[in-house]
């Protein structure tokens, strides 16, 4: 099922493990069958490994999110096995999911109180990943008053304070406009340079996945297994001119044709 | 009193939206609430129309619909001024019956919540009680008042007792569904959030549930302070006590006397109190959520 269109190259991370890699995480004959009798996932098996930005790009109800659902926990695989530290685990949903009675600070602080993180260490955590995500100046703002882009921004930061080991990601951006996604696309590589965690990342978006992403993986129509593996060869960081670069273009164009391939 | 789950609690705040000239470079539009001339011109109008059916009453309609002294039984609304507020005797009868008449209210609104309140947690935290105790929350509400004060005097005799009863019956039912019903909204996402920190179901009521229930908690004791004065006065009527007069039984005084004037004062003067018990509770809520609620919003 791998096709390998691409010379690979190393990543960053790579190069720093030598040998025996453990994945942070992984997937082995995932399926996925609800009590209503949808088929959503149909043994998909892949890895994850640390500092792998790993992207999962299908069309609609293939079954991407219920993946992430499944890693976090959220839900159980009806056949198959997870194998994955969840202590650390980030999660940023398609709804940034802030609590409206809380300001920006009290929100991205939540998962450290959650964990039982203490007051003042979990502030001082909470701030540098206000900082980090380009939020300072609206801690004490609630998020009624924020844009879609920030309220994205505010949880993105809310998952760092736990200083993630794997980061999931569904469909973060969708909501938000063409400009705000490729800054907050920008921003992501940022987190993932600086933290070096373990990223799997779900969109509809082929030049999100392409531009993001060390590897990118295709995933059939509904019920969804992974039909074609990419190694994105681009070395990070990536500028935003990466976009218009033609190799950029091919890679996406074989990822589309891929797509479309498998849907038909 | 059918009214349980009335919407839209609060007024929008007045806070200016921010700009985000980082990523969004649209600028919001400020919002404003100040009273346009139509919001005043509406109940201006439709006050002066009041008065003038009054009159019509008074003078003829009474008369032609139910052969009945309009002179004599509506007096007219200077005579009612006169009668009520006029009159030292009748002023200090009903400042006297306001205290008792809002000691009753309150103390059965406060009871209420208590009580309700803890009741809708216990629901939302256990679907079985919920099942059990919901069917009876429905015949509570089903049942008229009037029909068991033979049976609320036999248990409890006069006095407070059996005022602060028929408060609570008719409160209770709002408050505990308004509470139960925002304590199960809480949005799904956020609710994934607890899951995935495998938080405490003490700590998911506490962190989530209760503070995004606070809305529709409000609403509940908006409708609930509104019907403790109706229930405080319905109940007065029925079970009086000579020492504590609330506007109710000064009310039935009156109509026993044949006094009609300070009779209709009465009804203006327990309207008020339920406004402004409205007013109060609406002004609570909104220092307490106004500052993150936006009504009609949708789940960030």
């Amino acid at each position: 099922m791998t096709e390998t269109t691409t010379p690979t190259s190393t990543t960053t991370f790579e190069s720093m493990t030598d040998g025996v890699r453990t994945p942070a995480l992984r997937f082995v004959g995932i399926s996925m069958v609800f009590p209503d009798g949808t088929h959503a996932l149909q043994e998909t098996t892949f890895d994850v490994h640390p500092g792998e930005f790993v992207t999962v790009v299908g069309p609609s109800g293939c079954g991407k999110s219920t993946l992430l659902r499944i890693a976090s926990g959220l839900n159980t695989a009806t056949t198959g096995m997870v194998s994955v530290d969840r202590s650390s685990m980030g999660y940023v949903f398609q709804d940034a999911t802030l609590l409206q009675w809380r300001t920006v600070t009290r929100n991205v602080e939540l998962m450290a109180e959650l964990e039982g993180v203490p007051r003042a260490e979990r502030r001082r955590r909470a701030l540098d990943a206000i900082e980090l995500v380009g939020l300072q100046g609206f801690e004490d703002k609630y998020p009624k008053q924020l844009s879609g882009g920030m309220k994205m921004r505010a949880s993105l930061a809310r998952s760092l304070v736990l200083n993630p080991k794997v980061f999931l990601f569904d469909e973060p951006f969708g909501a938000v406009d063409e400009i705000t996604r490729e800054r907050l696309n920008d921003e992501v590589i940022k987190l993932f340079q600086l933290n070096g965690f373990a990223g799997l990342f779900i969109t509809h978006s082929i030049s999100e996945a392409v531009f993001l992403s060390s590897r990118v993986l295709v995933m059939s129509a509904r019920p969804g297994r992974i039909v074609a593996d990419f190694p994105v060869p681009f070395a990070y960081p990536r500028p935003p001119e990466l976009r218009f670069d033609p190799a950029f273009a091919e890679l996406s164009g074989e990822v589309s044709r891929q797509l479309r391939g498998g849907h038909t | 009193m059918s009214s349980v789950q009335a919407q839209d609690a609060l007024p929008r705040s007045a806070t200016a939206l921010m700009t985000d000239d980082m990523v969004n470079p649209t600028p919001t539009a400020k919002k404003s609430r100040r009273f346009s001339p139509g919001q005043i011109i509406g109940p201006v109008v439709l006050f002066a129309i009041f008065i003038a059916l009054w009159y019509v009453m008074r003078f003829w309609g009474l008369r032609f619909f139910f052969d009945k002294d309009g002179i004599r039984l509506l007096p007219s609304p200077v005579q009612v001024w006169q009668g009520t507020m006029g009159s030292s005797v009748a002023r200090h009868r009903y400042i006297e019956g306001i205290k008792w008449t809002s000691i009753v209210a309150f103390g059965g609104l406060a009871i209420t919540i208590v009580i309700g309140c803890s009741l809708a947690v216990l629901m939302s935290q256990a679907k079985w009680v919920e099942g059990a105790v919901y069917p009876y929350l429905v015949a509570l509400q089903a049942i008229p008042v009037l029909a068991i004060i033979t049976l609320i005097y036999t248990v409890f005799g006069g006095g407070l007792a059996p005022r602060f009863f028929v408060c609570i019956m008719i409160a209770f039912f709002p408050i505990v569904t308004n509470t139960l019903f925002g304590l199960n909204s809480a949005d799904p996402g956020q609710h994934d959030l607890f899951t995935l920190r495998e938080a405490s179901r003490w700590t998911r009521l506490v962190k989530l549930q209760l503070p995004s229930a606070l809305p529709n908690i409000f609403t509940g004791f908006r409708i609930s302070a509104g019907l403790c004065v109706i229930g405080a006065v319905v109940g007065e009527q029925f079970f009086r006590t000579g020492s504590k007069p609330g506007i109710g039984i000064i009310m039935d005084l009156y109509r026993i006397k044949g006094i009609y004037p300070p009779l209709y004062g009465g009804v203006i003067i327990a309207c008020l109190l339920g406004i402004v018990t409205f007013l109060i509770f609406g002004w609570i809520g909104k220092l307490v959520i106004g500052d993150w609620y936006e009504s009609g919003q949708r789940k960030t």
